[in-house]
């Protein structure tokens, strides 16, 4: 089984406050896995830290084969993060956002009229400005540009939030034919009962660690905690990239 | 559950056990790594050494002061003016070497091998006490210009040159304020200061071919300045350049361990932190 | 590196051309400050006097204010909702985002001194001279200006003070640029151009040296921001 992220007592931390304390997650290529938990457990740092975004304090990450304690550069190309913010350019229009962040990513200019199709962005829409969008239609272009860079690795932060009931169908859609095509997808949703249908497994993330528990709600699956094997240490040296050691669990 | 970091100063060694392929089972993590271990007995003795460091220094200088207010002569050409030329081309002398040591820290930051957090507070600490010594350069040295040259301020290469300097670290000194992780600050206030450090010729050179155009380079730079320099002078003059060095020394070796304190704060306060932050998921573990 | 320096440099540009903040505010700030200029030390113009005297300096300076500006607002569009995350995760590479920046940055700042020439000529009353050696040390300069002022353009852009900490950073590093730009200048309107020459050089320098540390400093900066 080929691991799309490998994390072993991750942590990131910000301003000496630690994101992250400790993930320790599994995730095959092709799963679809919900990342649940309160307010401000982390769900949004574990995605940031799967994009290369978040130093990796201490503790192992490999995602899609890239050790992020050595480089976290070469990794953001194949990755594709719907944040909270959009990432995209307020004076350019959708289509030149989606066209731009494509190319940026060394993908296939040809995927964006299709991308943009499918995420209902036509017509007028796609030469508006992203300035003059409502939050939902950023929302729908923001998810255009994962679409059309064909990410091998989804980071969806709250998807759902934000899209009329259409728009919601439609990211269940997109992520399920992500999955079919062999896309590894990380959702972090409140949408409990949504994203439950969509993922093959549930996680639940507290305060900044991944836990085992019996979190109410939890429909299927093994919350993969601790409980992971840990692995043997080799393959995932850190060198000191930023002037910090990544020290193995 | 110590978060074991290369950047203690006791810590460096894990890391590079780490780095050399082996990969020893992290049982360093199980227990917080005591700061103090090991260093108790060193640490009295440096305190010592530096104390005796300040204490010469405050006595070099003052005998300087004495030495170069009431002992010398007064110069044949400058008169009592001549009485500043004693702590000027120290202090100048010591902003260099502010400078240079602030440099070459930030090199041997940036040198993969020679990476370390320490360069970076020698750095800093030399780069503060480097800008209140251009301040004072640049005091001193126009002081002792409106006597001679009739004005405070004139565009000569090196005054120029310095008071750019001064305002150059004090950028760089609010680059290093910005917030964030201590290493991703010591990286980039490296590389602010290599990026100043390049201006400095550039700017001296500039400034000396703008004046060349103009008079001929006669100013007499307050550090070569013509006196006769014998007897008692010399004697006076070297004293005031070793007491200066050493009060150099005195203070950033005392703002150094300022930097030291203030990491291993922050290193408790983070150690607090993730504590409290892993007591959220363990309160979910029925 | 150039690929991706092209596409952020016509990136840039077509945002510039959509909204047009360097010819609508950045142009007529310098404009400004060309008037200003006038007001402080006029109203004499004509030979002898301070004003006409005094344009070449007068010329950079307002250059190097206006140079300010451009960039904070190169850096203000990539940090939407204060998150500067998106030029990172573009996947770009640094360098070429550096070189693009500059060029963008650059290609502006040319207008914007086309513009200020006019100005200058017609304000302060001087016949332009050595247009040769004119336009090769607004190119020389330029270059110079954008490579350190995208350099702590992306520091500043990290840090929460950035609307002061940009000049107090820039103006100390270009002392050297509008030295040798304003005695370029003068050499190049007195009819003199090969007393120019050697300050030419020092801008080429100059601006050699700082775009090659731009290369390589901007990734790393880029990632701390």
């Amino acid at each position: 089984m080929v691991l799309a992220v490998r994390l072993r007592e991750a942590v990131s931390l910000a301003d000496r406050f630690p994101l992250l304390a400790g993930v320790t997650l599994d995730v095959a290529e092709g799963e679809v896995v919900h990342l649940r938990g309160p307010n401000g457990a982390g769900k949004s740092s574990l995605l940031r830290l799967c994009a290369g975004l978040a130093a990796v304090t201490s503790g192992t990450a490999v995602v899609l084969g890239h050790d992020l304690c050595v480089d976290r550069q070469s990794l953001r190309r194949e990755v594709g993060l719907l944040g909270h913010s959009s990432f995209l350019y307020e004076d350019l229009s959708v289509e030149r956002n989606v066209v731009f962040a494509v190319r940026a990513a060394r993908a296939d200019v040809a995927g964006v009229d299709a991308a943009l199709d499918r995420l209902g962005l036509v017509g007028r829409l796609r030469t508006t400005l992203v300035g003059n969008l409502s939050a939902g239609q950023r929302r729908r272009a923001a998810l255009a540009v994962v679409v059309a860079r064909a990410a091998r690795l989804w980071l969806l932060d709250e998807p759902h939030a934000g899209l009329d009931a259409e728009g919601r169908t439609l990211v269940d859609d997109l992520v399920r034919d992500a999955s079919r095509r062999g896309t590894t997808v990380l959702l972090a949703s409140h949408e409990l009962d949504r994203a439950a249908d969509l993922a093959d497994r549930t996680v639940a993330v507290v305060g900044g660690r991944v836990v085992v528990g019996e979190l109410p709600g939890e429909r299927r699956g093994a919350a993969t905690g601790a409980a992971a094997p840990a692995g043997p240490a080799g393959g995932v040296r850190a060198a000191d990239a930023e002037g910090v050691g990544c020290d193995v669990a | 559950m110590s978060l074991t970091t290369t950047t203690t100063e006791s810590g460096t060694t894990p890391a590079r056990a780490g780095r050399t392929g082996g990969e020893p089972p992290s049982t360093e993590r199980a227990a917080p790594k005591p700061h103090a271990s090991g260093r108790g007995r060193a640490r009295p003795l440096a305190d010592v050494a530096l104390s005796a460091v300040g204490a010469c220094a405050l006595v070099g200088v003052a005998v300087t002061v004495w030495l170069g207010l009431w002992v010398t002569p007064p110069d044949r050409f400058m008169g009592n003016l001549v009485r500043l030329l004693y702590i000027h081309p120290s202090i100048a002398w010591v902003m260099y070497i502010c400078y240079g040591v602030a440099f070459l820290s930030s090199l041997a930051f940036l040198w993969p091998r020679t990476r370390s957090l320490r360069f970076d507070k020698l750095a800093g600490a030399s780069s503060e006490v480097g800008v209140v010594f251009t301040g004072l350069t640049l005091v001193t040295g126009s002081i002792w210009g409106r006597p001679t040259w009739g004005t405070w301020w004139t565009w000569d290469p090196l005054l120029t040159t310095t008071a750019l300097l001064f305002v150059l670290y004090l950028g760089y000194l609010t680059v290093r304020r910005i917030p964030g992780e201590p290493e991703v600050c010591a990286r980039r206030s490296a590389i602010a200061a290599l990026v100043a450090f390049v201006d400095v010729p550039i700017c001296y050179f500039s400034v000396l071919w703008w004046r060349s155009l103009h008079q001929a380079p006669s100013i007499a730079d307050p550090v070569t300045g013509k006196t006769y320099i014998h007897g008692s002078m010399a004697w006076t003059l070297l004293l005031s350049f070793v007491s200066f060095t050493l009060v150099y020394v005195w203070l950033v070796a005392r703002r150094y361990r300022l930097f030291v304190l203030a990491e291993r704060e922050d290193d408790e306060g983070l150690a607090q932190a993730l504590a409290e932050r892993r007591a959220e998921s363990s309160q979910v573990r029925a | 590196m150039w690929r991706d320096a092209l596409l952020v440099a016509g990136k840039d540009l077509r945002i510039e051309a959509r909204s047009k903040v360097a010819i609508g505010q950045v142009v007529p700030f310098a404009l400004v400050v060309v008037l200003l200029f006038g007001l402080a030390l006029g109203p004499a113009v004509g030979r002898g006097s301070v004003l006409s005297q005094a344009a070449p300096g007068l010329f950079w300076v307002a250059v190097l204010l206006a140079t300010v500006l451009a960039v904070q607002r190169s850096f203000a569009i990539e940090a939407l909702d204060g998150a500067s995350d998106g030029l990172r995760l573009s996947g770009l590479d640094p360098a070429g985002i550096f070189v693009g920046k500059a060029a963008a940055l650059g290609s502006q700042l040319l207008v914007l001194e086309v513009v200020l020439t006019g100005a200058v000529a017609l304000l302060y009353d001087r016949h332009l001279a050595g247009g040769l050696l004119l336009a090769g040390s607004c190119v020389a300069a330029t270059a110079g200006l954008v490579a350190v002022g995208t350099i702590y353009g992306v520091v500043s852009s990290g840090a929460r003070q950035r609307e002061t900490l940009l000049p107090l950073l820039f103006f100390p590093m270009v002392a050297p640029i509008l030295l040798a730009a304003t005695k370029s200048w003068d050499a190049a309107l007195a009819g003199t151009p090969g007393r120019g020459i050697g300050w030419l050089d020092v801008l080429a320098v100059f601006a050699v040296a700082y775009l090659a540390m731009g290369t390589v400093a901007f990734g790393p900066l880029l990632e701390d921001a």
